[in-house]
């Protein structure tokens, strides 16, 4: 294939990119995107494997087909409720292929560089490893915490911050031995410490962060893969590479920006790691009794309510409970009850997760409400359900100054006159903060697994 | 503050401007309520339940007036018959007012209330954006109006609204055309179909047609090509040849209809006239139209404003206070708003006002402040569209305020150092890398635009298309194994493995999460 017609392919396939991730702005033209990002992303694989670039076949069908069978094997197997896990682990995949790709440009001296335009190639290369290092270990490591292989609790190390710093001068010093060295062998070992170093740096890093803010780290560490596309376009002076990577890695930048906003938190806090460490002064203990309600009176309180807001949080997600919550949705709005969901932006472990639970659940989305849309609507609600959600709907976020959370935007689920909470037991959500919304008076509480629970609900209801 | 609520003085008026469940929240807000005598009656709302609920009466009109910080109105201030004073010359300095005003329509009343010194926020003027639903008065006039129409309707109508087969025989349904696909419209729409009619609608904007569809009704349309979209969620006035088709239509209709209610306005202009004469004329006896827009000069040529017609066997509601003749419900929503309005403006939850005109909502509905004339506000950012940003708790609001400036310096800052990054590499890096480089920067600003329009709820699905995307690093691993050299074939196999894994696993599993989200 004429190299013209390569960038022709090259630049349809960027143009349906754009087109994808522009059709997913709306639930009715996300597919048609989806549709768009597969088709593009064939044509770029087939018009770069009939470039004169490529000669050889083998390995190559051997490897894609291989692969594309195990892609597809794990796409169609995994549950929903385990959709961070795979974002998790795909991510890391991205990363270890820029490694991969760094080392083998690396070796490959069939082009020769001279002057600045080495020290350039030799700067991609370093900074396309480094990326994607930092992205397979940490990704890895996401992976394990949304599994619960490893401990959700952040990893604090005593001088966390002075061993960033330090890895990242050693990043700056290795690099510096890297660049321009005219020993390959000296350049080499360079390079692998830099890797060892950069899979440490991304295996703390994410071990330094609490469950709770695992939608930023997904949404990060997916802005990164893109990163490190871009970094091996450049590496290989391909510019579909690079736009690709730039599209994928400002997304994914923006998505960890809008939810660090809706944690009212600052990225750089976040990324540095730990969770109420900062603030000096105590927290208010909240004293008071829970008031524990049966699933019959919860069924008989549905049975008198006009309108209903459901607010899901990660404990439906764990419970699997998302399909009972549809069959009961369904069985009220039949009744000719409004009911709404309020989904919470950091509801979850990634961003949107509740959304696709509910959607998986067939819940028509247009009862699927943001935060924003629904959160003066609580005051003239009859009754919320909260299932296994904590700290988004927290009353101290706004009235207790001291607490780790105060600032972060919550739902008000307390402004409604009854307020339902499903809750294994008292234990604190990811926060470890104490949550005054179980002591309110009109706050009972449903104890039990969310699923048991609320199909007792249902049974009385019907 | 003291609020006062006057007996509304307009022949006929039944409303009022607040009613007893709303003075207890008015209370809790802190404010002290003060209702004239007499002044709930048409709402079938007595003294006495206004007293329980904490208000208290007031007989003597001119003292409570004179006494209020805030009077809340329904209707613009008019010649008051008992007092032969204009209502206007009963307010003072510093007071607020609180009612519909329709500022275009009535310029000299604008006029003469800011004379008076005084604050003027217009219901009518509420802007049209979504955290501003809870006050809008028009809406929830609108409702009611469509409500009451269909039921006037059907108080003329010689038949049932739904088919029945009896054993006296067949009655075939009763067919509804309903003009316009506003808020009233849609309420007359929902109205007739819950009284089992078959419903037709029609709008010129086209974006209509899926909130008709959504009531159950039909939504007609025209085979012309013209958006008929104004601002503010209005139509606009339409070109001769679309009005031609129209008419075309309405005069099929006609013929096939038993009831028309037109609801079609342009805002500050006569309402168009879609009903001619020989329309009406095609009607079957018996039929009736309601011309929800008779105060505006009515939709059908042959509507009399404010009464009942009967031309050519075809009765004709002209009726301009349908609002008013469902007094209690509209008085409940009407004060319901008004309520929105004053705890917009009342945040402390004191009992004080503060007219933020830095606040799109307030500013907007705000036609008179302190007796300069501040109509009209500027021009609304959006059209019908989510306001997003202002609605962030209010707790956080005086924390951040601080630290504004120094994040503005840091931007400035950071645009000088990327400026100066930007041109050093320039100076060095040679024409190859700065035109990859361009590509990069280009496309780093597609990706904010194009993921800014992304809806929260495929947060999920577009992370894993992103995903799936970010594969196309497989690109750079095809383009190396096909060489000499073992160790490079080898790590490019295994990165071509691992990321056709993510390609066919990413692209997979969007599809499953899409086909899931439905309506």
């Amino acid at each position: 294939m004429a190299s013209g017609t390569l960038t022709a392919a090259y630049i349809a396939a960027t143009i349906l990119f754009i087109l994808s991730l522009g059709g997913l702005s709306h639930p009715e033209t996300a597919r048609r995107g989806n549709l768009y990002g597969i088709i593009g992303m064939t044509i770029a694989i087939l018009a770069t494997i009939f470039s004169a670039q490529v000669s050889s076949y083998i390995v190559l069908v051997i490897m894609m087909t291989v692969g594309g069978a195990a892609g597809m094997v794990v796409a169609s197997r995994v549950q929903m409720t385990e959709m961070p896990e795979l974002v998790a682990i795909l991510h890391s995949f991205v990363g270890l292929a820029a490694v991969l790709i760094g080392y083998a440009t690396f070796l490959d001296h069939s082009h020769h560089f001279v002057g600045v335009e080495k020290t350039i190639h030799e700067v991609e290369i370093y900074l396309g490893i480094l990326i994607g290092a930092v992205t397979f270990t940490g990704s890895v490591v996401a992976f394990g915490k949304l599994r619960g292989k490893i401990d959700g609790k952040p990893m604090l190390l005593p001088a966390r911050h002075l061993i960033n710093l330090g890895i990242a001068l050693a990043c700056i010093w290795l690099g510096a031995v890297f660049v321009g060295n005219p020993s390959t062998t000296s350049a080499m070992w360079a390079l692998i410490f830099m890797t060892l170093i950069a899979f440490a740096f991304g295996v703390h890093m994410v071990m330094a962060i609490g469950g709770a803010d695992m939608p930023v780290v997904v949404s990060m560490l997916n802005s990164y893969s893109g990163w490190a596309a871009a970094a091996t376009g450049f590496m290989l002076s391909n510019d579909l590479l690079i736009v690709t990577g730039a599209l994928v890695g400002s997304s994914g930048a923006i998505l960890s920006y809008i939810m660090c906003r809706a944690m009212n938190r600052n990225f750089v806090s976040v990324i540095a790691g730990g969770f109420g460490t900062a603030g000096g002064t105590e927290a208010v203990a909240f004293e008071g009794e829970a008031v524990p309600i049966s699933a019959d009176e919860t069924a008989d309180l549905l049975r008198e309510a006009e309108s209903i807001i459901i607010v899901p949080g990660y404990g439906m997600a764990v419970a699997h409970a998302q399909n009972i919550v549809s069959e009961l949705t369904t069985t009220l709005r039949n009744e000719g009850k409004n009911v709404r969901f309020a989904i919470h932006p950091v509801a979850g472990r990634m961003p949107g997760h509740m959304n696709v639970l509910l959607a998986e659940a067939r819940l028509p989305y247009d009862i699927v409400m943001e935060m924003d849309e629904i959160n003066d609507d609580f005051p003239s609600t009859d009754v919320t359900i909260v299932i296994g959600a904590n700290d988004i709907v927290n009353p101290s976020a706004q009235e207790e100054p001291n607490s780790p959370i105060a600032g972060m935007p919550v739902l008000e689920v307390w402004k409604a006159k009854n307020t339902i909470v499903l809750k294994r037991s008292m234990a604190t959500g990811y926060a470890g903060v104490d949550n005054p919304l179980f002591f309110r008076p009109n706050t009972q509480m449903l104890f039990g697994d969310a699923k048991e629970s609320l199909d007792a609900v249902f049974k009385s209801l019907s | 503050m003291k609020i006062a609520v006057p007996k509304e003085v307009h022949p006929k008026e039944c409303r009022v401007a607040t009613t007893p469940d709303v003075v207890i929240k008015l209370r809790d807000l802190g404010f002290e309520v003060i209702v004239e005598t007499n002044a709930g009656a048409g709402a079938s709302f007595s003294d006495a339940s206004y007293t329980t609920a904490g208000a208290t009466i007031e007989s003597d009109t001119e003292a409570l007036w004179r006494n209020a910080d805030i009077v809340l109105k329904v209707r613009s201030p008019e010649h008051h018959p008992a007092l032969n004073k204009h209502e206007a010359d009963l307010l003072g300095d510093g007071q607020t007012l609180m009612s519909f005003i329709w500022p275009a329509q009535n310029p000299e009343l604008m006029d003469r209330l800011a004379q008076k010194n005084v604050t003027v926020l217009a219901l009518d003027s509420v802007p049209r954006i979504s955290r501003a639903q809870k006050l809008d008065a028009l809406s929830s006039m609108a409702n009611i109006g469509g409500y009451r129409a269909v039921i006037e309707a059907a108080n003329n109508f010689g038949r049932f609204f739904t088919g029945q087969i009896t054993a006296a025989g067949k009655v075939p349904p009763a067919k509804v055309l309903v003009i316009g696909g506003g808020v009233a419209g849609l309420a007359a729409i929902g109205t007739a179909m819950s009284l089992g009619a078959i419903v037709r609608a029609f709008d010129t904007r086209p974006e209509v047609k899926e909130q008709v569809e959504s009531m159950g009704a039909q939504f007609l349309e025209l085979d012309f090509e013209e958006e008929g979209s104004g601002t503010g969620g209005y139509a606009k006035e339409m070109s001769p040849a679309f009005i031609e088709a129209e008419m075309a239509l309405f005069r099929e209709q006609a013929a096939e209809v038993d009831i028309i209610v037109t609801t079609a306005l342009i805002p500050g202009k006569p309402a168009p006239k879609l009903i001619l004469a020989d329309m009406v004329e095609l009607m079957r006896d018996g039929s009736v139209i309601v011309d929800m827009a008779a105060e505006q000069g009515g939709n059908c040529e042959l509507t009399k404003p404010g009464e009942i017609a009967k031309v050519h066997g075809v009765t004709i509601i002209g009726y301009d206070d349908f609002p008013s003749r469902l007094a209690a419900q509209s008085s409940q929503l009407y004060g319901t708003n008004l309520r929105h309005l004053l705890s917009e403006l009342c945040p402390d939850k004191n009992g004080e006002i503060v007219v933020d005109m830095e606040d799109e909502v307030v500013r907007g509905t705000t036609v008179i402040k302190d007796g300069e004339i501040t109509w009209p506000p500027p021009a609304p950012k959006l059209s019908a569209a989510p306001a997003k940003p202002a609605s962030s708790a209010p707790v956080q609001a005086p924390e951040q305020s601080p630290k504004e400036p120094r994040r503005g310096w840091g931007s400035i800052g950071f645009l000088i150092a990327g400026g100066l990054a930007l041109w050093g590499l320039g100076g060095v890096a040679p024409a190859a890398f700065m035109s990859h480089f361009t590509v990069f920067v280009l496309a780093c600003f597609v990706g904010y635009q194009v993921i800014w329009n992304v809806t929260p709820a495929l947060h999920t699905p577009l992370m894993s298309v992103t995903n799936a995307i970010s594969g196309i690093i497989v690109l750079g691993a095809l383009l190396q194994v096909s060489t000499s050299s073992f160790l490079i074939t080898l790590l490019a196999g295994i990165a071509i493995l691992i990321a056709s894994i993510n390609i066919a696993g990413g692209f997979l599993v969007s599809q499953r999460m899409l086909r899931m989200f439905r309506k």
